[in-house]
């Protein structure tokens, strides 16, 4: 790991397609170990950052470095955990063989000794271990998304990216995903940059909060960011955060369905 | 029923069903015929070895149709060449390359793939129909290039033969992970750094050369019986990284050795026979594989098989 940068930071950054603008003006800084929940409604740039962070996407303006080093494509110091794809039964490629595809796939050649102990080391440390040879379109979603994990893991990445990991989840899976994640960030030190648009699972891991909205953008904590007067400022039209039970709901204007922000904002 | 009567009364002559099967299985002279096809052993094995290899890539990459649509294009190219006397496997290499380019560049969505797959495969099936119908020569040679012929390759072609494969070979083993990746885990191959639409269009220009390769030996339109069949039997045995693609080039050189010995005394084309080796192969695999998954290779397979060496 290269010293003197963030896991993650953003100054001024800015992304336009065209003439639309997508965000701009964004400062963050990730701490090391640090768990950044990033919301938003659809089309509000969630994708777009992730892959200006994974260096897929150039920035129109402003700087966005990982431990000190501009954005790059391939780097090895970010893991990413896209999201949930079904992955068909026949596939002939097992837990393990998905793991080390993370650690060498990249490489040119049909690969020499298989780096065994690597990928049972890290498939015991999201507790796979049971499933290492188990063809992957045989597994549940949860145990899938185990398996991203252990993947993103691989390289020792300084940041983590979580891009909707968990989409089509059952909410037992969603809690042990999550607490998964929270737990393996506080014993590696490595900062998770979370995408959702479902707070609730990850609220009780989140530090800080990045909402991205068509007006603008918020960064601070739940507790800062998750109220109706900022949202209702980010989103330009009446919402209301409702807290019950430690459970954030979030209910636009006139319209009463919770969760559905993309509803509100279409 | 008037079938089954008939044949019970023994409706179907004797003298008619003897001579079906001398022309399809006949070993009379066999050492003999086995010196005329030896150009086609070694093409077929060859064959074999290469078909086995990007079968298991057609299986990760979804592409069956497309090895189909291809192959069609090679007969097109290939009967072109017949055509205008030039070198027919130059043909055949010209048609599948420019399909496979084709549909590599316009198709990478399998949506848009399949429907380019099927506005391209009719137009080339249509003008090899057209070429071979202005053809003057002998009709078998017509016929060898849909359905496949026994000495298809002579020692001239062999040659060129040879050397295709050991591109397709050798790209195939360059790109081997970074392919593989790019296959079954897309979107991380692509975070990752690996070039994954370059790997593609660089993958459909090698099957190109494997279809080619194929037509020669067991006809366009019996190509996927090489490409496809044996990588799909291999992986409903197995999900192992190494152990598929060997299988899969083991039964695709038995396919194509064996449908060659086989066909060598009979006076049917080459393909029957190789089709049939490559799906009683894949029937086999099939039921060990749905066994294996009744038995539990879903579940923790791991832990199963270590308990099944210490218990009886």
């Amino acid at each position: 790991m290269s010293e003197g940068g963030a896991p993650l930071q953003l100054e001024d950054a800015c992304l336009a397609y065209g003439p639309r603008t997508v965000w701009s003006g964004l400062d963050l800084t990730l701490e090391p170990g640090e768990f950044l929940t990033v919301l938003g409604p659809n089309g509000s740039g969630k994708t777009s950052l992730l892959r200006a962070v994974l260096g897929l996407t150039p920035l129109s303006g402003g700087r966005l470095t990982i431990l000190g080093e501009p954005a790059r494509r391939g780097s090895r110091s970010v893991g990413y955990i896209p999201q949930q794809r079904l992955v068909d039964p026949s596939t002939p490629v097992r837990s393990r063989d998905l793991v080390r595809l993370g650690l060498d796939g990249d490489r040119w050649g049909v690969g020499g000794r298989s780096p065994r102990d690597r990928v049972d080391g890290l498939l015991a440390a999201v507790g796979a271990s049971a499933y290492a040879d188990v063809p992957l379109g045989m597994l549940s979603g949860g145990e899938q998304q185990r398996v991203r994990i252990a993947q993103a893991l691989g390289t020792e990445p300084a940041l983590l990216l979580c891009d909707e990991p968990l989409l089509s989840l059952d909410l037992r899976h969603q809690h042990e995903v999550t607490a998964l994640i929270d737990a393996l960030r506080r014993e590696r030190g490595t900062a998770v940059m979370f995408v959702t648009h479902e707070i609730n699972p990850v609220l009780p891991y989140t530090d800080r909060v990045l909402y991205l909205a068509p007006a603008g953008h918020a960064i601070g904590t739940p507790d800062d960011v998750l109220t109706s007067e900022r949202l209702t400022a980010l989103y330009g039209t009446p919402i209301d955060v409702l807290r019950s039970r430690g459970r954030v709901v979030i209910v636009g204007g006139d319209d009463d369905h919770a969760h559905h922000l993309e509803e509100v904002d279409e | 029923m008037s079938l089954l009567s008939a044949a019970g009364l023994g409706g179907v002559p004797q003298a008619v069903a003897d001579d079906w099967w001398t022309r399809i299985f006949n070993f009379a002279d066999y050492g003999e015929l086995l010196g005329l096809v030896q150009h086609s052993l070694v093409a077929g094995a060859v064959l074999g070895l290469v078909g086995g290899l990007v079968g298991v890539f057609v299986m990760q990459r979804d592409l069956a149709f497309a090895v189909h649509g291809i192959s069609e294009l090679s007969f097109a190219g290939a009967a072109a060449a017949l055509l205008l006397s030039i070198d027919v496997m130059l043909g055949a290499v010209l048609g599948s390359v420019v399909a496979a380019v084709v549909i590599g560049l316009l198709g990478t969505r399998a949506r848009d793939r399949n429907s380019i797959i099927g506005v391209l495969m009719p137009f080339g099936l249509g003008l090899g129909v057209l070429f071979l119908a202005l053809y003057p020569g002998r009709a078998a040679n017509k016929f060898g290039l849909l359905t496949g012929q026994i000495v298809a390759v002579d020692s001239t072609r062999l040659s060129l033969f040879l050397v295709i494969a050991a591109v397709v070979v050798a790209g195939l083993l360059v790109m081997w992970r970074p392919l593989t990746f790019a296959s079954v885990d897309p979107d991380v191959a692509a975070a990752r750094g690996v070039p994954t639409r370059a790997l593609g269009i660089g993958f459909m220009l090698l099957l190109g050369l494997a279809v080619a390769l194929a037509v020669q030996v067991v006809g366009a339109l019996l190509v996927l019986s090489l490409l496809i069949t044996p990588a799909a039997a291999a992986t409903r045995v197995s999900a192992s990284p190494v152990v598929v693609p060997l299988l899969s080039v083991g039964f695709a050189v038995t396919s194509a050795v064996g449908g060659i010995l086989l066909a060598l005394g009979g006076s049917v084309p080459i393909s029957p026979y190789v089709t049939t080796i490559s799906f009683v192969i894949y029937a086999v695999c099939r039921v060990l594989g749905d066994a294996r998954t009744r038995r539990g290779w879903a579940r923790r397979a791991a832990a199963g098989e270590h308990e099944g060496t210490i218990a009886p």
